[in-house]
């Protein structure tokens, strides 16, 4: 066997964004020696692409703010099928994460009395997102790493060495998670630089992995989003929940073919930005669902208000949750009243003056001059949903992040739940904060209640996790080798045609046939080349854990026969309240070449959470059985 | 609208190397980056470049196209004539790992050599108040990719391998200048740190790293030259060193 270089972690964090960052800054301060793995170099995960801003209940702009309004926000965004402890908790500590930030250096926008300025955005009842213009993303990553160092600066001090307690493992992959019994005993991996293997021994380990949005054609998502975390953790023996829920971003660039769904930020929105159709009408008055009625604007003169005098007028359509604007955009196109390419107009440029745009939106400024040409000042954008964000990920447990394998725990876009059917912008780089330092004090407290009980890894399984790693360079059966490229690309067209923003059952279940064909395939995909630096390698290892992610979201796809957020069955159009009460479960079958989805009930919402709604509302998304202790008062 | 364009890109690893012929597809509207991803899946399935966001935010695909330190990401096809080669070369100032590929880990140990913001004491979370104004100098540098174009540039490192133990780049003195502004920040004698720990004097204002610099910060006029001011201002002042000769 090639050499192998071996570590020992306390706690081994798999992920460098923003949870990961998070969680690793958390494990470090209680004590623990961390390891913090990551596909790319330090700085550059996906988290710098978050534009709009961190939600947070701090009040800075509207008073009235409070994280109950928050929470109620975050459970009507995701149609009240979310994990109500992990809302509460997020809805709470976001603040405090948030102002943590300012301690390691954030530099976010002020208010004029010099506090910490929010801005409005899509369902979000005020004005809540921390943000530094459109690049808030890239801020929270690099106060992050900067905090990371800062630490390692610490350790210096006393050890001598930078990395005594805290170390980045940049450019290293994860293929497999080792086990003792049922309990994690560490992580196997690659140097994707040389391509030699590493072997992590850890009691803990903290899955930070981000998304699947790579397993789709179009999506605003880098590489990195193969679902390496879902696919590591259901290996490992946990639960994923609510998979069949894809965020499609309303927003996405849409021409050149080129830069086809990168992400266009909602603050263009929360800016002021309007979205017309070809014949120039302002189409999401059309597009109010019934649950939204009371809340939002059915005429341009009150929407047009509502931005400098939001007691007293309702938000503009624009601004709803992200699901149902997609959707919007999807018909409009479908009904022939789209852009030149396929999109829609979104247009900031007749609503504020130039200045005020490049000031607000430098990037987008910046992205449509230098990849469309064209002028976001001048012009209108074309845009389209774009594959987004996942909603489902690991089943853990809110306070702590503990999934249900002892010593493996997952945070951020990884985990399930905290968002329910669909994420509201802006919860996103919240959850990660929240989430990564719980996730790294319940990493924490789990070692130390392991005591001298320390798992222990089996040379067999790490003979067994290398020769995986490698079986692509020995070619698959003779005439039928694959190359990892057309796999990959003919899996992205599945799930894009067939199990994209609007779903129905033949055709998911046509995707399913597919993605059978596609996993016998896969196994005879061939690498050439050798293992230092070699893109088609990496990609073929990473594709099964996109082979199996898709199954799970395309199995769960047919199972759910309502529409709801993320997920929309053209041929079961309602919401169904009785689906609300189910999650849908998907583990590793008994062969382990595939995934079992079963149903589970919620956990009843906890009775003064239920109180922070009126009985009204909650009639609309609750079956009478589930309301028959709630006072009916009438609103 | 697609057409055959000619590419050289360098292929090979530490050990050695040579630029490739490539004639292949370009579609509408493309950037640099397609085209090596087209390479990757129809002709070199093991060319070794990183990237990532593809949009520009990450900095991970910086390289030299046609000389001229860029993001791939970000140059589009339709700045180059159908007729000229396009030459994709990596990054010249570090050491190439494999392909386009370089390893920027001088940067890593640079950024880990300045001393992190210091929290102001007293001042609890939630507390900070800083004007608008105040802080939008440091935010210029905070749009920082780390790209590391401007280090890659800089002739002080470029050309004399030798300084790179002495002199942090212009990306890390740029850091230094964000922390110096910074309204907050406590820690003392960042100016006279960036003349003696990061070799701020090796910079003699060419302003090479603001030209390739993608994000467009001025990094020489409003990072470099005012830290270079300060200095000036600590050891050379002639008021203020007669005031400290009359002090010894």
């Amino acid at each position: 066997m090639t050499e192998l270089e071996r570590h020992d972690y306390d706690v081994v964090v798999i992920g460098a964004g923003g949870a990961g960052l998070r969680a690793a800054i958390e494990a470090r301060q209680q004590g623990k020696r961390v390891a913090v793995v990551c596909k790319s170099l330090f700085g550059k995960a996906h988290t710098v692409m978050a534009e709009g801003g961190i939600a947070a209940s701090m009040g800075n702009v509207n008073s009235d703010d409070n994280w109950q309004v928050h929470f109620r926000d975050t459970m009507r965004g995701g149609k009240f099928l979310n994990n109500w402890r992990m809302a509460e908790l997020h809805a709470k500590e976001a603040p405090d994460r948030v102002w943590e930030l300012e301690t390691y250096g954030a530099l976010f926008d002020r208010t004029k009395d010099g506090k910490i300025s929010q801005r409005n955005f899509g369902g979000h009842e005020y004005p809540r997102l921390a943000h530094v213009g459109d690049r808030t993303g890239l801020e929270l990553i690099r106060s992050l790493q900067q905090k990371i160092v800062s630490l390692q600066q610490e350790d210096k001090r006393e050890t001598g060495d930078y990395e005594s307690r805290l170390k980045v493992f940049a450019e290293c992959t994860v293929t497999e998670l080792l086990r003792d019994g049922d309990r994690i005993a560490g992580a196997f991996g690659y140097w994707r630089e040389s391509g030699r293997f590493v072997l992590f021994g850890a009691p803990a380990v903290v899955l930070a992995t981000g998304g699947i949005g790579k397993s789709f054609k179009v999506t605003s998502n880098s590489w990195e989003y193969t679902g390496d975390g879902h696919a590591l953790a259901l290996r490992a023996g946990a639960s994923l929940i609510n998979m069949e829920f894809v965020q499609f971003h309303p927003t996405g660039m849409v021409w050149p073919p080129s830069v086809k769904g990168i992400l266009v930020t909602e603050s263009v929105r929360g800016d002021g930005g309007v979205l017309r159709n070809s014949d120039g009408k302002r189409f999401m008055f059309d597009y109010i669902p019934d649950v939204f009625k009371d809340k939002y604007a059915d005429n341009e003169d009150e929407a047009d208000r509502w931005y400098t005098d939001q007691g007293n007028n309702r938000r503009p359509p624009e601004l709803l949750p992200r699901d149902e604007v997609a959707r919007a955009i999807n018909s409009e196109v479908k009904a022939g009243r789209g852009s030149p390419h396929g999109g829609v107009f979104l247009d900031v440029s007749s609503r504020l003056p130039a200045e005020e745009i490049i000031r607000r939106l430098p990037s987008m400024h910046h992205q449509f001059k230098e990849l469309a040409d064209v002028d976001i000042t001048k012009e209108p954008m074309e845009v389209g949903p774009t594959c987004h964000y996942v909603m489902g990920g690991v089943e853990v447990e809110p306070d702590t992040a503990a999934s249900s394998v002892a010593g493996l725990f997952a945070c951020g876009e990884v985990a399930g739940g905290m968002h329910g059917s669909n994420r509201l912008g802006g919860n996103s780089l919240s959850d990660l904060l929240v989430f990564g330092r719980r996730a790294g004090t319940g990493a924490s407290e789990y070692v130390d209640g392991l005591g001298d009980k320390k798992p222990v890894i089996a040379e067999s399984d790490v003979d067994a996790a290398s020769r995986r790693a490698v079986a692509e360079f020995d070619g698959g059966e003779a005439g039928a080798q694959e190359n990892p490229y057309t796999v990959h690309t003919q899996l992205q067209q599945t799930m894009n045609d067939l199990v994209g923003i609007i779903r129905r059952g033949g055709e998911v279940e046509q995707a399913l046939v597919a993605l059978e064909e596609l996993k016998q395939r896969a196994r005879n995909i061939v690498v050439e080349g050798h293992r230092q630096f070699n893109p088609g390698w990496h990609l073929a290892l990473d594709l099964r854990n996109m082979l199996l992610v898709s199954e799970c979201v395309a199995k769960a796809a047919l199972l759910r026969t309502e529409s709801r957020g993320g997920h929309t069955r053209e041929d079961h159009p309602a919401m169904d309240a009785d689906w609300r009460k189910q999650l849908l479960v998907c583990v590793l079958n008994a062969a382990g070449d595939g995934v079992d989805v079963t149903s589970k009930d919620q956990i009843p919402l906890r009775p003064d959470l239920m109180g922070l709604f009126e009985y009204t509302e909650l009639a609309k998304y609750f079956t009478p059985g589930e309301l028959a202790d709630v006072p009916a008062k009438e609103s | 609208m697609g057409y055959k364009a000619k590419f050289k890109v360098w292929r090979g690893d530490a050990e050695g190397g040579d630029l490739q012929d490539f004639t292949v597809e370009v579609n509408e509207g493309e950037v640099v980056l397609d085209v090596i991803h087209r390479l990757q899946a129809t002709q070199a399935p093991d060319m070794a470049v990183r990237w990532n966001c593809k949009a520009g935010k990450c900095g991970s695909c910086s390289a030299e196209i046609n000389g001229r330190p860029r993001l791939m990401c970000m140059t589009r096809m339709s700045v180059f004539s159908e007729d000229e080669t396009v030459t994709v070369t990596p990054m010249r100032t570090f050491p190439v790992i494999r392909d386009l590929v370089t390893d920027v880990s001088y940067n890593y140990e640079k950024a880990r050599e300045v001393p992190a913001f210091a929290p102001p004491e007293g001042v609890a979370p939630g507390e900070y108040r800083m004007e608008q104004v105040d802080v939008e100098r440091s935010q210029e540098f905070r749009k920082c990719i780390e790209c590391f174009l401007c280090q890659n540039t800089c002739h002080v490192v470029r050309d004399h391998e030798d300084n790179k133990t002495n002199f942090s780049g212009p990306r890390f003195l740029m850091r230094i200048a964000e922390l110096d502004m910074h309204p907050l920040d406590a820690h003392e004698n960042r100016a006279q740190e960036a003349k003696t720990d990061h070799g701020l004097g090796f910079c003699n204002i060419t302003k090479c790293c603001t030209e390739v610099c993608p994000e467009h910060i001025k990094i020489t006029d409003n990072a470099l030259i005012p830290m270079k001011e300060r200095v000036a201002d600590h050891y050379y002042d002639p008021i203020l060193r007669l005031f400290k000769r009359t002090n010894k």
